[in-house]
């Protein structure tokens, strides 16, 4: 029986987690394998196997995943960097705030792939240019999600700093920082998700290398399963990553799950 | 001369989207010896928060002004600790560092600082979880902390708001025991906020009485009874006068805020 907010046991949880990738899987190769739909329009997950396989030990596909990775960690670690000072410093000074929140939220709405023409311009069709597009499209929302969790900082843990004899000083750096770092965390790996979508779109145009290339160039010669596979690649790389920054943010912060 | 000085503090909040002004606290004087265990006991909502967080220096009054050892008070600082009721340690920092944040806020050396931090644990009774986070803790363990926090700057007056107001009676009655041992030993100027009535009378040498919103001195009653003081005191009949005179003050104003 179905009872409502019921919890679910963890063995069945990844059973019926499975279970949706199997019928996934299986339901492509029915309409692939049996003849429901062109070859030409899509690959079956045999062939897609083959063509991912192929690309990999023929054509050095692995260096476009490499160049493509980079890219992404390059472009979003330069807008942490950027982004987060700004932030905290629009969060806890309302000064600040009031002088940038305006231009950053109308900044936030400027699509990131509407400015690789103007980018490639700018930067040529170079890594930096495509590394100025994660750039683009991930700082103005680091700064605005950072710069409201820090706004919502505890009255009450600023207040017992300040009678425990903390400056103003010491309020930012020992309470406002401290108490915001796991949000911050969280924060940048929920725009790591986004920079996935801004990389590929900015090797979509302009570029000889990458998954967004490979994907691009597999469409003028309607290789869907090559297509399929990078596809499914960006999604593994996606899902590792954020494993790996949820640990890490675990590791960092142990006293916010304790 | 007092200590703690109150000189026709009150407070009026601006009024909400044009509406009329609304005043939290009428004028009130108040002179605290050194090292008086004072407790203010007035209906919710009766602005005793506010005259608090005023001393603290957390909030301006409107009027009049607080002085401490002869100083005015204008913003807040480690010469007066603060306990509020919300639990507010620090969740990043451990038992020890909370205890330890504010010597560490004025650079004392580390040395020092564990030493100190050492014997407030211990005066709490919280040896064994130093290195425990806030949220490991019960509601209680977490006030002692904020208790030990507020008491290693060695404040020159320690404030507490409705401290033990979220915890369960049995822990609470703990923990009344526990700071007034405290205070016997060690005697500070103590100013505690609260409207339990027992609470307020087997605290306090002194209690003030608050009138409903705006909030003003209805009485001062001072509490005679010996130290050390022990639970079973609660129930002795001298406890007991007071505390049905007390009730009768409190109940008038109760009933004014409740408009009953």
């Amino acid at each position: 029986m179905l009872r409502p907010l019921h919890p679910v046991a963890p063995g069945t949880r990844t059973v019926l987690g499975i279970a949706f990738f199997v019928l996934f899987v299986a339901f492509w190769a029915w309409i692939t394998l049996g003849g429901h739909v062109s070859r030409i329009f899509l690959a079956d997950p045999l062939s897609m196997l083959k063509d991912g396989w192929r690309l990999l030990v023929e054509d050095h596909f692995w260096l476009d995943i490499l160049i493509t990775i980079w890219r992404v960690f390059g472009g979003f670690v330069l807008a942490s960097i950027v982004a987060v000072p700004i932030g905290i410093a629009m969060g806890a000074w309302k000064p600040v705030e009031a002088f940038l929140e305006p231009f950053v939220s109308f900044a936030r709405y400027l699509p990131a792939s509407a400015f690789i023409p103007l980018l490639i311009l700018w930067a040529g069709i170079g890594e930096f240019e495509k590394l100025l597009v994660i750039f683009v499209g991930s700082v103005f929302q680091i700064i605005l999600i950072v710069a409201v969790k820090v706004g919502a900082t505890r009255r009450d843990l600023v207040e017992a700093a300040y009678t425990l004899g903390a400056t103003d000083n010491g309020i930012v750096k020992r309470v406002i920082m401290p108490a915001n770092a796991p949000e911050i965390a969280e924060t940048l790996r929920l725009v790591l998700g986004w920079a996935w979508t801004y990389v590929i779109v900015a090797e979509l145009i302009g570029s000889s290398s990458g998954i967004g290339y490979m994907i691009i160039n597999s469409q003028s010669r309607l290789a869907t399963g090559q297509i399929i596979f990078g596809i499914i690649v960006i999604g593994l790389i996606g899902l590792l990553s954020d494993f790996a920054f949820k640990a890490l943010n675990r590791w960092l912060f142990p006293w916010s799950l304790a | 001369m007092s200590k703690l000085l109150i000189e026709g503090v009150s407070r009026t909040f601006a009024g909400v989207g044009g509406g009329r002004p609304v005043r939290a606290l009428q004028p009130v004087d108040l002179a605290v010896a050194a090292n008086d265990f004072i407790t203010i006991l007035g209906p919710s909502g009766c602005g005793k928060s506010t005259l608090l967080r005023i001393v603290a220096g957390l909030e301006a009054p409107s009027t009049g002004r607080v002085l401490l050892d002869g100083k005015a008070v204008t913003r807040p600082g480690p010469d007066r600790g603060m306990v509020f009721q919300s639990y507010t340690l620090f969740p990043w920092l451990t038992v020890a560092e909370n205890i330890g944040f504010g010597l560490r806020e004025q650079g004392r050396p580390e040395r020092e600082r564990k030493e100190i931090v050492a014997s407030y644990v211990d005066l709490v009774g919280l040896k064994g979880f130093e290195n425990h986070w806030p949220k490991q803790l019960s509601g209680g363990m977490q006030q002692r902390t904020a208790i030990a926090r507020a008491l290693a700057n060695d404040p020159e007056i320690l404030l507490l708001d409705e401290p033990f107001g979220a915890l369960d009676n049995q822990t609470r009655g703990l923990m009344q025991e526990l700071l007034l041992g405290i205070w016997e030993r060690r005697k500070k100027t103590v100013l505690f906020v609260t409207h339990d009535i027992e609470e307020a009378i087997f605290m306090a040498s002194r209690v003030i009485v608050m009138t409903a919103r705006p909030g003003r001195i209805k009485s001062d009653v001072p509490v005679d009874l010996p130290h050390p003081r022990h639970y079973t005191l609660k129930t002795s009949p001298e406890f007991s006068a007071l505390k049905a005179q007390l009730t009768e003050d409190i109940r008038v104003e109760a009933m004014r805020t409740a408009q009953v």
